[in-house]
Formats: structure tokens, sequence, C-alpha cells
């Protein structure tokens, strides 16, 4: 599989994200995504140093099962399926990610790479993954599809930090996706305090405190 | 011997976990806090000496920062077991973890010599911190942690694709790993300015909304106002400065590779902005620990803009950091006792303050004196002298609207604070057994003192820890020189 085949992948799974109401789907979307971008080191030929084909593993655990256990677990929990009535609708949704895609490859038009890398889709990608996962934080309601929202949000980061993963040590890897698993975890906590304090998890009622 | 530093809190972290009496637990928060400032005190005599390649070590700005910290956390602690006192009905084991475990882990920030240790331990800030917001555990406290989360969390990935950028402007330059702070200020030169500029901008973003730069604070009101004055003492004078270390690390790599313009221009442009924005929510704010967080967005936009403006302001800003800081926990803390007593935060219930509790309303007023920048307490000495600055080297419109800010701020404040103090109680006020006692009020004298010190005098060995981190900040010392070279 080539790189760039990946990317495009990757940037399909934006797309469906913005457009889908149900929060199950939502998760299913991020899975997948977790599990493209966990392969994405392999295709990009980085196979043959140990240290990545750890965080490989790491990754696709993290991403792909772990953080959707525990978003499931949390689904389950609060018996609500659909996101309703979203801040910014689907269709607008789906315009901005098309709006923030076309940015990001300006934006990384105007980023010189290093000479000799491959694959060059990487850096819009990452950009764009970045802003659909910021859309989807500050456009949806329920908590749990901003903490998806938060999660490829991360994943954007995470393509990024490919271009450097021959250069990066370990430690700093590792403690990307610590950090994403923890974030996420406290996330976790706090949505199941909100559903006993409201019995939902719609951050609607999250909206007492202004000035 | 550097790691102490880091490991101490954390193990006292751990201890406070396991043990289950209450009165125990919350004496170990000043045992530590005073054993890591004395710890402190003996690691920074050796400032001067961070070997070059280390992962971990204080510098003089590190250490600057660190002490400001560690000796808000000791006014805090102090003052904690009196508090926790006051509310036997909360469990406070998770709140004491989250305490000391700020601690371990801004010590491990401002030791920190590489951007992405940095990055992780103030994404753990922000998660250790999270609990803390949440300790009143109803639904007002429930949404502000919420909001505290998602904003800082996802102003944390930002800086951390910010050190991203700026690590991959080192891989296009040819700078070998491992990218410690002293490598990217030694070989600046080298790095790839489009991806630097870009890098600097989402670091500063990023950290910026840590810190609570307008308009990435909203959830500071939110998070300060429900919070127990202890939590917003130490969120606004310890969280901020750690995010503010963060900044100044990438800002320095920034002077050093002479795109300094660029990033000063931005900077002073946040902190006005930061303070305009402050000052509109100020007017008229009813809600006293509201006011509070809205000026310590104010206090963040002086710092930024005192780095800025630069020159003889870096200084200053720095300063300023310790002066924000002591002035805010005896802000915050006086506010916290106000708030006790009346069991109530807002205007119309809580005025008359100074009949009632005598002590905390002189001390809330004499803070609210001190961070308007009265003399001679030590915020007057870094705003009148980043102003000064500013009206010197040119920025004399920045200088004018600074001045022009403060002024209106400390209008804006007044209102509400002299209503707080001296206004005629109200008939709805509520009667609470809560009294000043030594123990709610004794901390909050020590901070004020050491404000108004640090306005007269500033000590030998902290001058020149001073100057030594300003020269770090502006890229013009290299960060680190070995002990014989800087001998006077």
């Amino acid at each position: 599989m080539s790189p760039d085949f990946l990317i495009a992948l990757i940037m399909l799974t934006n797309f469906t994200l913005v457009a889908t109401s149900r929060i199950n789907k939502a998760i299913q979307v991020a899975v997948v995504q977790g599990v493209l971008l966990g392969l994405m080191p392999i295709a990009m030929g980085l196979g043959r140093h140990p240290h990545i084909l750890f965080m490989v593993a790491a990754a696709i655990a993290v991403k792909g099962w772990f953080i959707p256990f525990l978003l499931r677990r949390a689904l389950r929990h609060v018996q609500i399926h659909r996101e309703v009535d979203p801040y910014i609708g689907y269709t607008a949704s789906l315009l901005l990610c098309a709006a923030g895609t076309g940015l990001s490859l300006v934006l990384a038009h105007s980023l010189p790479l290093k000479v000799g890398t491959t694959p060059t889709f990487l850096v819009p990608a990452a950009l764009a993954t970045l802003f659909t996962g910021f859309l989807v934080l500050v456009s949806r309601r329920k908590a749990l599809t901003q903490v998806v929202g938060y999660l490829v949000l991360e994943n954007g980061i995470y393509l990024f930090g490919l271009l450097l993963v021959e250069d990066m040590p370990v430690l700093v890897e590792t403690g990307i996706l610590l950090d994403l698993f923890v974030g996420v975890f406290v996330m976790g906590i706090v949505i199941n305090h909100i559903r006993t304090a409201f019995e939902s998890t719609d951050t609607r009622h999250l909206s007492e405190l202004k000035d | 011997m550097a790691w102490i530093l880091i490991a101490l809190p954390l193990a006292a972290a751990a201890t406070a976990f396991l043990v289950s009496s209450p009165p125990v637990r919350a004496r170990l928060l000043p045992a530590t806090g005073i054993l890591h400032l004395l710890l402190l005190l003996v690691i920074l005599r050796g400032w001067r000496t961070v070997p070059s390649g280390a992962w971990l070590g204080l510098d003089a700005l590190g250490g600057w920062v660190l002490l400001v910290i560690s000796v808000l956390f000791c006014i805090c602690a102090f003052y904690a077991p009196s508090y926790l006192a006051l509310r036997p009905e909360r469990d406070h084991r998770i709140f004491s973890v989250s305490l000391l475990g700020f601690l371990g882990l801004a010590s491990l920030l401002a030791e920190a010599r590489h951007p992405g240790v940095a990055w992780v331990a103030m994404e753990t800030t922000t998660l250790v911190t999270a609990p803390l917001v949440y300790f009143n555990r109803n639904r007002r406290s429930l949404e502000a942690t919420w909001k505290y989360l998602v904003l800082g969390s996802v102003g944390i990935a930002l800086a951390l694709l910010g050190t991203l950028f700026i690590a991959y402007a080192a891989h296009m330059g040819g700078v070998e790993e491992p990218l410690q702070y002293n490598r990217l200020m030694q070989e600046a030169g080298r790095l790839s300015r489009p991806w630097l500029r870009a890098g600097f901008v989402l670091t500063l973003v990023g950290y910026g909304t840590k810190m609570g730069l307008a308009p990435l604070h909203t959830w500071k009101p939110d998070a300060y106002g429900e919070t127990p004055g202890i939590v917003g003492a130490l969120l606004a004078g310890g969280v901020t400065s750690c995010a503010f270390l963060a900044l100044i690390r990438i800002y320095a790599v920034m002077a050093a590779a002479g795109e300094d313009r660029f990033a000063r221009e931005i900077l002073v442009g946040f902190g006005l902005l930061s303070m305009a924005w402050a000052l509109v929510f100020m007017v008229g704010q009813v809600d006293f620990k509201r006011l509070l967080a809205y000026s310590s967005v104010e206090h963040m936009g002086i710092l930024v803009l005192g780095i800025g403006i630069g020159g003889a302001a870096t200084r200053f800003a720095l300063f300023h950091l310790a002066a924000n800081a002591l002035v805010k926990s005896v802000l915050f803390l006086s506010a916290g006792n106000i708030h006790r007593s009346y069991a109530s935060k807002q205007l119309p219930h809580v005025t008359g303050a100074i009949r009632r509790t005598p002590v905390s309303a002189g001390l809330f007023l004499l803070g609210f004196l001190a961070i308007t920048g009265l003399p001679p307490f030590a915020p007057f000495i870094s705003e009148f002298n980043i102003a000064a600055t500013a009206l010197t080297t040119g920025h004399v419109l920045a200088g004018a609207a600074f001045l022009l800010l403060l002024a209106g701020i400390f209008l804006g404040m007044s209102d509400t604070v002299l209503q707080v103090v001296f206004g005629t109680p109200s008939p709805q006020r509520v009667r609470t057994p809560y009294k000043d006692t030594a123990a709610t009020t004794a901390p909050l004298i020590v901070a004020l003192g050491l404000a108004l010190v640090l306005g007269l005098w500033l000590p030998g060995p902290l001058r020149a820890m001073l100057d030594s981190a300003t020269a770090t900040v502006d890229g013009t010392a290299a960060p680190t020189v070995h002990l014989a070279e800087v001998r006077p």
C-alpha cells in the first residue's frame, strides 16, 4: 500500500466523520482512522526500525482499540445514539471541512519540505485532519462527540509527527500516545459525572456560566 | 540532584493517596511545600552549572519560575489545612494528590531542557489540575471543568504541533538530535524560517490558551470562578506561570534565530488585546471571583506585552511573574475567605465585608491596590518599568495604550472591590459561622509582605538570577555557561 493511498483514505474518513450524526458511527470512523494512521509508518517504509514497529503497535492498540472501547462503554451507559441539532449542521460542516482541506493545501504549500521527503501530502493531510477534529469539537453538542473530535485533532498531529518519526526519540512519541490516552480517560470520567449530574451528556446543559 | 524536586512532590502525592486520616493528609501539603522550597534554594546555588547536553536541569530562567511557583505553593499549602478543616464534608484525597502532583510536574517543566519534555509536563499539569476545578462537585463546577479540560487540551495539542514544527525546522536545517533548548539556541541560525515562524505561532496559541490570553481565555472566568480560592491562586499564579515559561523558551529560540521582530509584534498585539478584553468584562462585573479571573487575563497580557516590547521590559516581565503570583494568591485566598463568610461571591449579596471579616477584606483591598500598580508593591515596579521602556524605545503607541488600559482597569475593578469591602451591608446577606482566624489569614499576610519586600528590595543572588534569565530569553547569552566563566 502506498502512503499516498492511505492518506487519501484518511482524508475520506474526515469527511465521513463530519457528515455522520450517529455517535456510534463517529466512533467507528475514528477507529478506522486510527488504524490507518497506525499503518502509515509501515507504508512509508519505516518498518525496519524496531522502535517504530513498537509505535505502530501502540498506536493501533490505543487509537484502534482502547480509546474506542472507553468511548463505547460510556455510550452504552448514557443510552444516547444520535447527535441531535448540532451547532453547525451536517451540510455546512461538510462544506467547512472541504474548505479547511483546501486551506490546508494552500498553507502546506508555503512550508518547504526537506528534499526527498515522501509522501508529499502528509503535511496538508495532517492540517486537514487537525481542522476536522477542531470542527467536530466546536460544532457538536454531545460530550462524547466532542471527545471524538479531540481524538481526530490529535490524529492530525500524530500524522505530522510521522515526518519526524525517524529523528525523534521514542520518549516524545510515547509521550504523545500516553497523553492522548490519559486525556481521553480523564474526559471519560468527566462525561460520567456529567451523565450523573444531568442524566444526559448534552453539553447544552453546561451553559450556566456566563457574563 | 535536580530530579529530587520532581520526585519529592510526586512521592508525597502517592503518600497522600494512601494516607486515610484527613488531618494528617492535609498537613502533608505544607510539609512538602516547605521541604520543596528549601531543597530548591539549596539546588539553585548551582544554577550556573547545567551541563549542555542534560535533559533535566535548572538554569536561571527555569529556576526563577520554579522559585515563584514553589513560594506560591507554600503559601497555598499553609493555607490549605485550615481551609480543608472548614469543609469536613468534602473528601480531599484527590484534591491533595492533585495539588502535590501539580508541584512535581511544575518542577519537571521548569527543569525540562527539551521542548518535548516540557510539553509532556505542561499537558500533565492540565490533567492533574482538572480535578481541582471540580472540587465543589456541583453542576457549575462540572461545567467549568469540562470547559477547562476541552479548551486546555486543544491548546496543548496546538502547542504540541508547534513543537513538532520547530523540530522539523531543526531537521530541515540539519541540526542533530536531541533538540535540547541549548542546541536549538546555539544552532538557531540554521533553523528553517517558515517552519520556525509557524511553530512559534502555534506554540503561542497553544500555551497562550493555557495562560489564558484573550481571545483564548474563555475557560478562565468559569474555572477560577467555580473553584475554591486556593485553587484559583494556584492556577492564576502557578499553571499560568508554567505555560508562560514553556512559551518564552520557544521565544528565546526565535530571538536567537534573529526572528524576534516577528515574534514581538505578535506578542505586543496579544498583550494589548488581552488587557482590553479583560477591561471590557471587568466593568460592572458583579462576581468578584470572575473579576479576579479577568484580572489574571490582564496580567498574562502584561507578561507577553513586556516580552514583546523587549529590552529592559523583558526583565520586568519576568519580575512581574513573581509580583503577579504573590499578589494573586492574596487576592484569591482573601476572596475565598469572603466567599466562605457570605456563602456567595456576587455583589448584591456581598457588601461591607470589612465589618464582618476585617482582615480578609483589608487584604482583599490591599491586594487590589497592589495588583493595579500602587507603589511600593512589586507590581508597581514591573508595570512602571514596562511602560517606561515602551515609551523610551519607540513603542510609544503600545506604551500609551498600556497606560490607558491600566488606568481603565483600575477604575473598572475599583467599583466592584470597593462595594465588596465598604458597601452598605445588603438585606439579602447570609450569615455563616466563618470567622477570620490566624490560620486562614497569616499565609496571605506573608504573601503580601513578600510582594512589598520585592517592591523595595531585590536580594543580590535573585538579581543575578533574574539578569541571567533575561539574557536567556533575549537569546543574547548562551543558555548554559560554566561556573568559572561568570564568576564576578
